[in-house]
């Protein structure tokens, strides 16, 4: 994306930059500089692979074939399941994730530094972890009730994040003239504040709802049947990828749906900030007798989402003997899976980078396209994703199979939206206004975006590659399919461990996961916008 | 600060694009691959004694059997592995059906009693499993004598299975090929209203039996063992019963292997010889030592404790006839089990 901007600067500068900036909103019109376009292509290219494979697989024995499949009952009742999962998960996530963003930002909690931080890190527990470590303590817990308890307290800092980060950016000077006319702080929350925190919870409760879609670990180990554990069901008990790949066109659909829904209520929202120069932070709320509660609030969460994982693993590395101890293998695991996810988290980026400035800075049915294409294999199970890069892999690029540019690719595929909503809401919070007035300096398109509008939404992009890093080291269906022969991540030997049925040995790998895991979660939890 | 931030993610990129290139050149390429739907801790002590015996580098991805079958039907003719070992007898079946496996020559074929291979001769098992009644000691003094007694009252709530578990699916197949689709239906809707306990694995069930959560339990009977020989078999309440007279619910399930087609020669010699490796007397008292089954070549003897596999009485059914696991699971699903 930083490549000289030769074959550019060669071409007639495109129409200046219309009339003088206001709020960059005509900037509509202008078409995104070819190179931008071009990568942001490829990008909707790649996430579109798996839906060639489906539409292959699933028509494969004719569309009635499929259709049969779509139609049976219970697809319709595992998608409810899903949905309905997910529904509990994304509401449940957005009063955890706005409340304590609420209270890490905006009140006097003692230690807030150290909450904000905190609340971020149960981003480093996989689903499968938290699920097992609750499981082993509570065996009743299956079903729904511990399927959404795991899903929520692994997913909540999507909406935690977001959230926290608009409501920095939100000029306290109107709840202050809400304050002034009367309104208490609870409805001045309600009225002034909240409104403008859609945008945000929307994108981030929009994540959280894909996420559940997608996953496998947690409904798995709390026996709760979804559409995605069906599909699973079909590969592994019929040894059969149509009814799969038939499924898996279901699931492509909703996530379109889901998709269109959150831009609605998105709405033009995010559009209307005209720079950060005029805001100042707001003065901490002084909590009063609710301290205590708040504290308590934030205390359980923390223990729940992080505490008691770690404290279940600890207890099998204490129980486990030393005999299942291999520091030499977990060093180089460890290393492998940073190396890996470093790498997954670069490519998702460079590749959401000219997709989330698009979705950002242009409008109409092409931008609007693209983004939803980034969007659309997010849902998929990881197996599908992963056997969708082995069709094409094989027959296209096999010297790239089974080798880890494939892998790096599959990561890419599978979290592109997650770089994709934090590259667009950073790009969104710099002030198109600097954008034009280097165009009428005479800066063309490609030198603005590289000397102006990367540098400004740098921190926020940074802060979904950590993201992205961090969603890398716990992914694992494509991962066992797709890593070169013989790799191991801490993820995948996990699985091994577990699937040997060795808590103990088990738990080094689990616990190094979520330790490592837990810088990025950590250095997002600092990073303040 | 927003400088050094760009930079550290040029810098990010910079590294990920190399790394790549690191790991592509190393090691030489192996003299055989295979796809391994065992677990690693199980089988890689073997797989290096597999290396010493062929004298080259063997590559194991290892995998669940359904996702690398799955993977193996996707790569066709351009698959790089020569051998597929697989956890269960129905994903040898599934890519038999698919014309993926070579056939294996009639040496290594009759290493392995005919029951415990493929009729179509493209697969043969290496390990087998018994399934077994696992029930609490001090909860049962009388263990059922057949799965048909489990849909009987005096068992209602006591019952624990893993019905999303291959092994079990196995079983109901195997119900459905001896006993028929009406009377298999019949029992599992039984089996249903006697409201049993749904378990994620064997390795669960037998812990819920253990702990008294559930009286009895369906599972394979080397659980059973492994346990204990990791805790001692005094100190386990869950005991194992093997069913007799022909119970559908004592069928004898293998792990086994097959060649892979679109392997090069070279490969498809290795892949050979490390077929009949595996049923060495060695790797077969490997097996039945470390993970407690039944060696399948003849003449070597199950582990201590384990009654011999001619003193039990399994029902007799054609293996490959498991594969038409798609029925068992489109019943169960119809019965609202997985």
């Amino acid at each position: 994306m930083t490549t000289p901007d030769s074959p550019v600067r060669k071409r007639p500068a495109p129409r200046p930059a219309a009339a003088p900036a206001s709020a960059g909103r005509r900037r509509a019109a202008a078409r995104p500089p070819w190179p931008l376009l071009l990568t942001a292509c490829l990008a909707g290219a790649l996430a579109l692979l798996p839906l060639g494979y489906l539409a292959v697989r699933a028509l494969e024995r004719g569309p009635a074939f499929a259709w049969d499949v779509i139609a049976d009952e219970r697809t319709g009742a595992l998608l409810l399941r899903s949905l309905g999962l997910a529904a509990v998960v994304v509401a449940a996530c957005l009063v955890l994730g706005v409340s304590l963003a609420w209270l890490t930002v905006r009140t006097a909690l003692p230690g807030v530094r150290v909450w904000s931080v905190l609340v971020t890190l149960p981003l480093a527990v996989p689903s499968y972890v938290a699920a097992f470590t609750w499981l082993s303590a509570a065996p009743r817990l299956v079903g729904f009730t511990g399927a959404a308890l795991a899903m929520t307290l692994v997913s909540f800092p999507y909406v935690y994040l977001p959230v926290a980060a608009a409501l920095r950016g939100i000029d306290p000077a109107q709840e202050e003239v809400s304050r002034s006319l009367g309104n208490g702080a609870v409805r001045t929350f309600l009225r002034v504040v909240l409104p403008q925190l859609r945008p945000a919870a929307a994108g981030g409760g929009l994540l959280v709802a894909l996420y559940v879609l997608s996953d496998f670990g947690a409904v798995s180990l709390m026996r709760y049947d979804t559409f995605t554990r069906g599909i699973y069901t079909s590969y592994r008990a019929s040894f059969d990828r149509t009814p799969a790949a038939a499924l898996s066109a279901v699931l492509v659909v909703m996530t379109v749906a889901l998709v269109a829904a959150e831009a609605r209520t998105r709405g033009r929202a995010g559009h209307s900030r005209t720079g950060r120069g005029t805001a100042r932070p707001a003065t901490p709320l002084a909590l009063g007798r609710l301290r205590l509660p708040a504290l308590a609030w934030c205390g359980a969460v923390v223990v729940a989402a992080v505490g008691f994982p770690l404290g279940v693993l600890g207890y099998w590395l204490a129980v486990g003997s030393s005999a299942t101890w291999e520091p030499a293998l977990l060093t180089d695991t460890a290393l492998t899976t940073l190396g890996v996810a470093a790498a997954g988290a670069a490519l998702t980026t460079a590749l959401a980078l000219p997709v989330g400035v698009i979705a950002a800075r242009h409008r109409g049915r092409a931008a609007h396209l693209l983004e939803q294409a980034a969007y659309a294999g997010h849902a998929l199970p990881g197996i599908t994703v992963a056997l969708a890069l082995v069709f094409f892999a094989v027959r296209y690029a096999r010297p790239l199979y089974q080798e880890l540019p494939l892998l790096v690719c599959a990561y890419a595929v599978l979290f592109l939206p997650v770089a994709v909503a934090a590259t667009r809401a950073a790009v969104l919070q710099a002030p198109p206004v600097l954008e034009d007035v280097a165009r009428s300096l005479g800066r063309s398109p490609l030198k603005v975006l590289r000397e102006v509008t990367v540098p400004l939404a740098a921190p926020g992009v940074a802060a979904g590659a950590a993201l992205v890093f961090v969603v890398c080291m716990k992914e694992l269906p494509a991962t066992l399919l797709l890593r070169p022969t013989g790799m191991d991540t801490l993820a995948s030997r996990l699985w091994t461990e577990t699937g040997a049925g060795s808590f103990a040995a088990a738990a080094p790998y689990a616990a190094a996961l979520i330790l490592l895991a837990a810088v990025p979660s950590y250095l997002l939890g600092r990073h303040r916008t | 600060m927003r400088r050094p931030l760009a930079r550290a993610l040029a810098a990010l990129a910079a590294t990920a694009l190399f790394l790549p290139a690191v790991a592509g050149c190393s090691g030489e390429p192996a003299g055989l691959v295979i796809y391994s739907g065992r677990n690693e801790n199980l089988v890689a002590p073997l797989i290096e004694k597999l290396e010493e015996h062929l004298g080259t580098t063997v590559d194991v991805r290892y995998g669940g059997s359904a996702e690398l079958s799955a993977q193996l039907l996707e790569e066709g003719d351009e698959t790089e592995a020569g051998l597929f070992l697989s956890q269960d007898a129905g994903a040898l079946g599934a890519l038999s059906k698919e014309g993926r496996l070579t056939p294996l020559p009639p040496a290594t074929l009759d290493k392995v009693a005919p029951n415990y291979r493929s009729s179509a001769g493209d697969w043969v098992g290496v390990s087998g499993r018994v399934r077994v009644i696992a029930y609490n000691s001090e909860k049962v003094t009388a263990p059922p004598g057949s799965v048909h007694d489990l849909v009987k009252p005096e068992w209602k709530g006591k019952i624990g299975y893993a019905p999303a578990n291959a092994s079990f699916q196995a079983f109901v197949t195997g119900m459905r090929v001896l006993e028929g689709d009406e009377a298999t239906r019949t029992w599992l809707k039984g089996l249903k209203a006697n409201s049993p306990k749904a378990y994620d694995s064997n390795l669960n069930v037998l812990d819920a039996v253990d702990s008294g959560e559930v009286s009895l339990g369906l599972l394979n009977h080397y659980y059973w063992y492994e346990k204990a020989a990791e805790k001692g078999a005094d100190k386990l309440r869950a005991k194992v019963h093997y069913l007799p007279n022909g119970d559908p619910g004592g069928l004898v399930n293998v792990a086994g292997v097959g060649l892979l087609k679109g392997a090069d020669k070279q490969q498809s010699a290795y892949a050979q010889k490390a077929a009949d490796f595996l049923l060495s007397a060695e790797s077969q008292r490997y097996f039945a030592e470390e993970t407690k089954e039944y060696p399948l070549a003849a003449g070597v003897e199950q582990a201590e404790g384990v009654p011999p596999l001619d003193s039990l009485q399994p029902p007799q059914i054609d293996l490959g006839r498991l594969d038409s696991l798609k029925a068992t699971l489109a019943m169960l699903q119809d019965v609202g089990m997985v």
